[in-house]
């Protein structure tokens, strides 16, 4: 599940024994592997980690905290997205804290490889340049924009005229 | 600083100047507002647009500006130490400082699609003068705002050709329109107190007098290859470009706080 933008930091507590390091970066694989299994409420065959959301996981002596990049600022899903994590990560047994931020912008090139393919099993085609996108049930490149807004903030809607299947494409920003 | 004040800039090197909290303030104040009020008034047209996919789009983009405003009004809430909730419906009509450019009630389509060209175009100058701002907070949101603002764009450029190509009944409204807003187009770019403070600063790249000319030198191509009506060139006279807001906006603010102000505290 590594994924190129994802930054992962541990902030040690301030021991520094070599054990507390590795009980936080076990911790750490834990979160990441518990992260990876919580999907995103609109997108349901993609986890929050394969959407490339996961923008820094941190652990110290006051719990966990967690920050997510909104799709987009006005996502109605942020709050489900933030109690899904708290709740996931409630097992562990320390505070947790999930909070947005903008340090640097969400793009759909943060989707995973993976991410990419579960998308693509459900007939959403990829983030694409304008041209560039291609029917996720033929692979025909003969598609056409119906409009760039869907059922979602992040989706628009297209036609295939060569299978003649309407489908949604993932916003390219 | 204030604590808060610390908070927000902790992701920047140490020994920041101090922020021009006012000037800031004015300045979140008066973004927040304006895409409050277009997100809600646009989202009237929810239901009854002229097609079922303008329904969505229109929705759609008034739903990403309201996320807007909801972001800014966080990050104003943070500076003054305030309650996003309380900014956003807990004031008087006269206390709101969005741009007269949207005191004109929904109107017709081609007023909406007249509107909304111009506060985009306007909008798009605006972040573009904060993008890479000093201020981290402000600067990394603007840099998503406009990431999602460049689909507004372009579904507001399309209606604009469209109605302008179709003559008749459409091009006439959208010429009416255009005329009527006319005026109102560049209080957008209205002076705010204390902006110096910005531009010193290194949170705002240029005096807003400069961004309205900005934004009529990119937009008078594209009216004038249509022939419609360009904006005049005069400056926003004074500070009533933010203020006085009249009916149209006393009939909104009295739908848009109508739950807050039949139950007050209640969270929905």
């Amino acid at each position: 599940m590594s994924e190129a933008g994802t930054h992962l930091a541990i902030v040690q507590a301030r021991s520094g024994s070599s054990a507390a390091v590795g009980a936080a970066a076990s911790l750490e694989a834990q979160i990441r592997t518990i992260l990876a299994t919580v999907p995103d409420p609109e997108l349901p065959v993609l986890s929050v980690v394969d959407l490339g959301i996961v923008h820094r996981v941190e652990v110290d002596e006051d719990g966990i905290r967690v920050a997510i990049l909104p799709t987009f600022i006005g996502c109605p899903a942020l709050d489900v997205i933030r109690a899904a994590i708290a709740s996931a990560l409630a097992g562990l047994g320390r505070p947790v804290r999930v909070e947005t931020t903008f340090e640097v912008p969400w793009t759909s090139d943060r989707i995973s490889a993976a991410g990419l393919r579960a998308l693509a099993a459900v007939g959403i085609a990829p983030p694409a340049d304008p041209g560039a996108t291609r029917c996720p049930f033929c692979a025909s490149g003969e598609v056409a924009m119906d409009s760039a807004f869907g059922p979602t903030q992040c989706r628009s809607l297209f036609y295939c005229r060569a299978c003649r299947q309407p489908f949604e494409v993932l916003k390219s920003v | 600083m204030t604590s808060t004040s610390r908070d927000l800039a902790e992701a920047e090197e140490p020994a920041e100047p101090e922020l021009p909290v006012p000037a800031l303030d004015a300045l979140l104040r008066s973004m927040a507002d304006d895409e409050f009020v277009i997100g809600c008034s646009d989202s009237e047209w929810t239901g009854i647009a002229p097609i079922l996919e303008e329904d969505i789009a229109m929705s759609s983009l008034s739903q990403d500006e309201l996320g807007h405003a909801t972001a800014l009004y966080g990050l104003l809430a943070e500076l003054i130490d305030g309650d996003p909730d309380v900014l956003a419906y807990d004031r008087e009509p006269n206390e709101y400082r969005h741009a007269r450019l949207l005191d004109h009630g929904r109107g017709d389509w081609a007023m909406t699609i007249a509107r909304r060209y111009l506060y985009e175009t306007a909008d798009a100058v605006r972040l573009e003068a904060l993008a890479g701002g000093s201020w981290a907070p402000l600067a990394g949101l603007v840099g998503k705002m406009a990431r999602e603002e460049r689909y507004h764009a372009m579904h507001i450029g399309t209606w604009l050709e469209r109605l302008a190509a179709a003559g008749g009944e459409a091009r006439d409204r959208l010429e009416a329109a255009l005329t009527t807003l006319a005026t109102d187009g560049a209080t957008v770019f209205t002076p705010l107190p204390g902006e110096d403070d910005l531009v010193t600063a290194g949170i705002l790249a240029a005096p807003m007098s400069e961004l309205a000319d900005r934004w009529r030198a990119a937009i008078s191509p594209t009216l004038t290859r249509l022939g419609l009506p360009l904006p005049p060139s005069s400056p926003v006279a004074d500070a009533r470009g933010r203020s006085d807001h009249g009916e149209p906006f006393t009939w909104l603010w009295s739908e848009f706080t109508m739950v807050r102000r039949s139950d007050p505290g209640a969270a929905w």
